[in-house]
């Protein structure tokens, strides 16, 4: 027979009591809960381990207080230390104690991690989710476009249904509010653009070209393209997080319950507002970046601030700014639409608020790029 | 300071720019206490829960967390001190991206060494211990509300905290729900011997759990009764007492 003492630690004493025969019998003292489970464990743990036993006993007689923490040491001994041929015994347990081993053993699926799976059926998890929510995503875009729809007969039908205040405070924040983050990156780009190309057009003397470059690149191609990048990220994100919290927070639900139509009530403002201000906020991108282009002209290639604007003037034609504007037209009803859906569509706490955010600019990004491409094909078959 | 004492609060004033909310309170708490705090709606109930748990600091006063004196100990000590609570808030503040089970363990796992295994098996004690078993893998927003107070009484609970506040645990709930949470209250407290700070002005819920109560009442800013709900009904000196236990306009 041997006794082993428990080591120098915080945890309160054990004693073990060994028989020639295998048979060990824990003596356990002092409060066993969640400040003394852990090195209790451990020290048991280092113990028992590689040892052969045919039973082990533990006295709990000393115990002065044992909670769910002291409770998993001992299931943790008995199912993940000892051997399972082990023979186990709990002495003078206290009665809430088998309550707690009861429910440890319990065998539903409570697991904080995710649910243990192949990785095979993973993928074809996956897949299948990802299809599903791909063809609700669609149903739910046509729901959308039908609800406009809807919405805007209604409003046509009685025009003060359309709250007008909204509609220009909309404005302010998406117009007013984004000119100065637009005019400033519009100013660096044909600032930028100005400068690489009059590094080649230098080398023929067609200096005078670059205005044409700059002025005809913007106004049809990157002025409407950028400013509609730019509102995305600031104010289509807004429309997606404004409405997504007004649905997890039943504010929606509620409009709903008072009789008010919510497309009509939240999204036509927003896309009346866009449509209104992203083609202004294009005319202005326009005429910053000729402006940086212009600063280039004058500084660097000894052209004359009247020359520069005689050439921008000759080289556009009104073609390309109706061009521009119209595709400004069919990127504000995207930013504001995809803003508006992806707030609606959000389901669920506070994540779904940054997923909507997140799925609005992202969304809103591709579908610009895509019909700036239809565009780009509509206008090489129609020359 | 009394050996007694699980928290409390001394000369404690609370403004919000200019205005007062709480002025010059003092009370303490005993260990293994059921302890209330009434009031009226904007009686400062909740201003007083947050400056207990240490989330808002006062103009003037001292707040003890078992004995220390959290409005001027050091950062360290400070941590030490949210060591021993556990808190309830009336929203339940489950964090919505994760399931119950994962709210529970978020504790577990940061302040304990123990393995996922082990930390699984915790979390499923604490959900059967609040009537939740099988819902470990539902998120916040699938649940309702009397299982979200649950849950997020189960989170409270993770690491066998000495003192539990609990904002409001009953309302908004159903008389059976609410007595449910009631009994859970007195298990806890019973089982665990875990003393129990509630915020709360529901009568039922306060006549079923309450060993102590004291009362904040609005226009003084100061604690206008103490002791227990059987005698603050039928003892009240104070005017609003009275109406308030034995609920009358």
């Amino acid at each position: 027979m041997m006794s082993i003492m428990a080591p120098d630690s915080p945890s309160p004493p054990f004693e073990i009591t060994e028989t020639d025969d295998g048979k060990l019998t824990i003596m356990l003292s002092g409060p066993l809960n969640i400040k003394t489970a852990s090195p209790i464990l451990n020290a048991l743990t280092a113990a028992l381990k590689n040892k052969s036993l045919t039973a082990v006993t533990i006295n709990l007689k000393h115990v002065s207080r044992v909670d769910d923490y002291g409770a998993l040491v001992l299931y943790q001994i008995k199912n993940d230390v000892l051997p399972p041929d082990t023979d186990f015994h709990l002495l003078n347990p206290p009665d809430v104690l088998q309550t707690m081993l009861d429910q440890m053993a319990a065998g539903h699926s409570d697991s904080p991690g995710q649910p243990d799976a192949t990785l095979s059926s993973k993928f074809i998890l996956q897949t299948g989710e990802a299809t599903i929510d791909t063809l609700k995503s669609i149903k739910e875009f046509i729901d959308f476009i039908g609800a406009i729809v809807l919405s805007v007969m209604r409003f046509l039908k009685n025009p003060k249904s359309l709250r007008t205040n909204d509609i220009i405070g909309y404005m302010k924040t998406t117009g007013v509010d984004g000119l100065p983050v637009v005019a400033m990156i519009s100013f660096l780009i044909g600032l930028i653009m100005a400068f690489m190309s009059s590094i080649q057009l230098k080398q023929f003397g067609a200096n005078i070209y670059v205005a044409s470059l700059v002025a005809l690149s913007m106004v049809s191609e990157l002025g409407p393209i950028m400013t509609a990048i730019i509102v995305s990220g600031r104010s289509g994100s807004a429309y997606a997080a404004e409405i997504s919290t007004m649905k997890i927070s039943e504010e929606i639900d509620a409009l709903v319950t008072m009789g008010f139509d919510p497309v009509l009530f939240l999204a036509i403002p927003r896309m009346i507002a866009a449509i209104i201000v992203i083609p202004l906020l294009t005319m202005f991108a326009n005429l910053f970046a000729i402006f940086g282009g212009l600063v280039i002209g004058i500084t660097m290639l000894d052209l004359s601030a009247s020359s520069y604007i005689n050439q921008t003037f000759n080289s556009l034609k009104l073609f390309e700014l109706c061009w521009g504007l119209s595709k400004s037209f069919v990127f504000a009803i995207i930013i504001s639409g995809v803003g508006c859906l992806r707030g609606f569509q959000a389901r669920g706490g506070a994540s779904a608020v940054g997923q909507a955010a997140t799925s609005a600019v992202v969304t809103s990004i591709f579908l610009i790029v895509l019909f700036d491409s239809i565009f780009a094909v509509i206008r090489s078959y129609w020359n | 300071m009394t050996d007694n004492r699980a928290a409390g609060v001394s000369n404690l004033t609370v403004r919000y720019g200019d205005t007062l909310i709480l002025d010059d309170i003092s009370f303490s708490v005993d260990r293994h206490e059921i302890f209330v705090i009434l009031g009226g709606s904007g009686s400062g109930k909740s201003t007083l829960l947050r400056q207990m748990i240490g989330l808002e600091r006062p103009v003037s006063g001292e707040v003890f967390i078992d004995d220390i004196n959290i409005t001027r100990c050091p950062e360290s000590q400070f941590s030490e001190a949210l060591k021993k609570i556990g808190v309830l808030f009336q929203g339940s503040a489950l964090i919505s991206s994760m399931t119950v089970s994962q709210n529970i363990a978020l504790p577990i796992i940061e302040f304990t060494d123990f393995s996922k295994k082990s930390i699984d098996r915790i979390v499923r004690v604490k959900l059967s211990l609040v009537g939740l078993e099988g819902y470990g893998h539902y998120l916040p927003s699938e649940i309702s509300g009397g299982m979200k107070k649950r849950a997020g009484l189960a989170r409270a609970l993770a690491l066998n905290p000495e003192i539990l506040y609990l904002d409001e645990p009953s309302a908004g709930l159903d008389p059976v729900t609410a007595a449910e949470i009631d009994r859970l209250i007195l298990d806890i407290n019973r089982q665990l011997g875990t003393t129990i700070i509630i915020v709360t002005h529901e009568l039922a819920s306060i006549f079923a759990v309450a060993q102590r109560v004291i009362m904040l009442d609005k226009s003084t800013k100061k604690i206008i009764a103490e002791g227990t709900p059987e005698k603050l009904q039928t003892e009240c000196d104070h005017p609003y007492v009275c109406k308030f236990f034995n609920r009358q306009t």
